[in-house]
């Protein structure tokens, strides 16, 4: 007696022969699981997106300095005397202008979202001279930088691309100034590409904010002197800080929208993949039925229960997963890549992204679709295994 | 056993429940099949023809009584090793061939080889030897579909007796074919029982195809008698 794995692979290659004559049910299954594959790489790559525009272009040497017990720059509140102090801390880079240290403010605004004309909230953010040299990301692609003193604003890429007002050379009224767009800056697909920048002074006058600011965005000579510029700055006893490294920051910021968009996502997807696994369910019953000659032919002939259940599941596997591919092809192709923007719910205000397909993302939908067809092909496999071959026989 | 006996059924009972209804198909049934005979079983419809012919071939299990073929009791046999069994010891031949539409006529041939330890030549060269010895030797590569119902049957035969069992089980191997086609079959089946002395069990309802037997027996009521019932 050959080995059941090579009796398996027999019966599998006839099943998988036969599957163009059950090509109906074999395709609702195909295309049922594609659904569910696509929606659950398409939610899950909006969740990709959001964390890589959070995360993106931080280099490990940036750090954040915000007000002692705060986890977000928009309920911080930071002096001048204690900018001063950060200004002044060891370990910071330094260019020929001085300190690597932009004091920073933080206002909201409202702008219409170019896709629906709904107002939005657009992060406005007031940077410090050395803001450019803590980003260097942070490159003009578009019109110039700002000038110092002026009312003008510069608008990163994502916020251009999804907020109307913002097209070079416009005019915009915010708080009792209006401002004009005089350059447009990509961030390396970070998070400064969903701001507006403009002088942190010009906006203090604009906001009556005095000389109060929100953070301080620092560069560090390197990433190692975290812990030392840290303890410098939380035991100086002139202040009430709380320290942060900037990608540790942005991981706080995107942790929320992360895990709803996550949790969603797999919700809507675990929900379809109950409907994809009844419909793999019926379809294997159907091709067990269809195939119940065959198999009861088999099982005369002498080939085992094993084999025929293997054979079952397999071709169930091969049709989840020829429905994993195209589900993940469709949203690799119609997502990937896609820009869209969401509220960050620390910050109230939106931040672009776009959709990130990513191999990992193409694996587990792959790997969702195998266990729908698995889990759907075992019932009927475990049925076609307990025919009794005489009364299949008999009924045909 | 006593010599020459193949094929030894005793005080055998079939039973089938549907519901709260017992339908008695077998009632203290006996039969012995001598190595190399050639035995027709007649009856009406729901005789219990084809049960009987199930149980032979390992493919149904008695109520109670003994069934021994080729010198093993079948009735304690596990599943596992009955279906072991059937693979080296019987050929089956059904009315409506039983061919996977997907495999050619070779490949078709060649399954039961499948859980043989025979190699790929090995298989090739036994699948050869059946097709020619049904005379369709250059329609190997044909897929069913392909074929006429009397070719398609011959396919059946040789998948039957590819593995060279001592026993060929046939269930009314003519019934769905025209007389010319039947005929060619019945031919072949008194073919390989007079020259390869395979022993041959056909279950028929034709009186014609039962002439080719060297026996034929009656069964009704579930039970069997060598004259036919009136």
């Amino acid at each position: 007696m050959t080995h059941p794995i090579l009796q398996a692979a027999a019966v599998t290659w006839i099943s998988l022969r036969t599957i163009p004559q059950r090509r109906g049910s074999s395709g609702a299954a195909v295309f049922g699981i594609a659904g569910v594959v696509a929606v659950l790489v398409g939610t899950l790559s909006i969740a990709q997106g959001f964390r890589q525009a959070m995360t993106a272009a931080v280099a490990p040497e940036n750090v954040v300095v915000l007000r002692g017990g705060v986890d977000s720059e928009m309920l911080s509140i930071l002096g001048p005397e204690e900018v001063r102090v950060v200004e002044d801390t060891a370990g910071l880079a330094r260019d020929a202008r001085g300190a690597l240290a932009s004091a920073e403010l933080y206002v909201v605004i409202d702008l219409p979202k170019r896709s629906s004309g709904t107002d939005a909230n657009v992060p406005l953010r007031g940077v410090g001279p050395a803001a450019y040299g803590v980003r260097p990301e942070v490159q003009i692609t578009a019109g110039r930088r700002f000038e110092p003193g002026r009312s003008e604003i510069i608008a990163g890429r994502g916020a251009a691309a999804e907020f109307a007002g913002l097209d070079l050379g416009s005019r915009v009224k915010v708080g009792r100034n209006e401002w004009t767009v005089v350059g447009i800056f990509s961030a390396g697909g970070g998070l400064a590409e969903s701001e507006i920048w403009t002088d942190a002074v010009v906006l203090q006058d604009a906001y009556e904010r005095d000389q109060s600011y929100q953070a301080v965005y620092a560069r560090l000579d390197s990433a190692g002197q975290f812990d030392a510029f840290k303890d410098a700055l939380t035991s100086d006893p002139r202040l009430n800080v709380r320290v942060v490294r900037q990608a540790d920051y942005y991981a706080e910021q995107a942790e929320a929208v992360d895990r709803l968009v996550t949790v969603l996502g797999t919700l809507v997807a675990a929900l379809m993949g109950m409907g994809a696994l009844f419909g793999a369910l019926n379809t294997m019953y159907t091709s067990v039925s269809a195939r119940r000659r065959e198999i009861a032919t088999l099982r005369a002939l002498g080939f085992g229960g094993g084999p025929v259940v293997a054979s079952v599941l397999l071709e169930s596997l091969v049709l989840a997963l020829a429905g994993g591919a195209i589900g993940a092809g469709l949203a690799c192709g119609l997502l990937d890549g896609y820009r869209a923007s969401t509220l960050n719910w620390q910050s109230f205000s939106q931040v672009a992204f776009a959709f990130a397909v990513t191999p990992q993302l193409l694996l587990e939908g792959v790997a969702y679709a195998a266990g729908i067809g698995l889990i759907g092909g075992a019932f009927p496999a475990i049925r076609a295994a307990r025919l009794p071959v005489a009364v299949a026989l008999r009924d045909l | 056993m006593s010599d020459n006996v193949w094929v030894s059924v005793r005080g055998v009972d079939k039973v089938f429940v549907r519901g709260s209804e017992s339908i008695h198909v077998l009632e203290r049934l006996s039969l012995e099949v001598r190595q190399g005979e050639f035995l027709a079983l007649m009856g009406p419809s729901g005789s219990g023809k084809t049960t009987l012919l199930n149980l032979i071939g390992g493919l149904d299990r008695p109520t109670s009584g003994e069934i021994e073929v080729g010198g093993e009791r079948l009735d304690g046999m596990s599943e596992r090793r009955l279906a072991a069994w059937r693979a080296r010891q019987v050929g089956l031949v059904f009315q409506l061939y039983h061919l996977m539409t997907a495999l050619t006529a070779e490949r078709n041939v060649e399954l039961p080889l499948l859980l043989s330890p025979l190699n790929r030549l090995e298989r090739r060269q036994h699948v050869a030897t059946a097709l020619a010895l049904v005379g369709l030797k250059d329609r190997a590569r044909h897929y069913p579909s392909q074929l006429s119902g009397g070719e398609q049957q011959r396919v059946g035969i040789a998948r039957a007796i590819v593995t060279d069992p001592v026993l060929l089980l046939c269930d009314e191997p003519t019934g769905d074919l025209d007389r010319k086609s039947g005929d060619e079959i019945l031919g072949l089946l008194q073919a390989l029982n007079r020259e390869h002395g395979k022993t041959i069990v056909m279950v028929t309802h034709d009186p014609h195809a039962s002439a080719r037997a060297g026996r034929t027996l009656y069964l009704n009521k579930g039970r069997l008698s060598a004259e036919m019932p009136e």
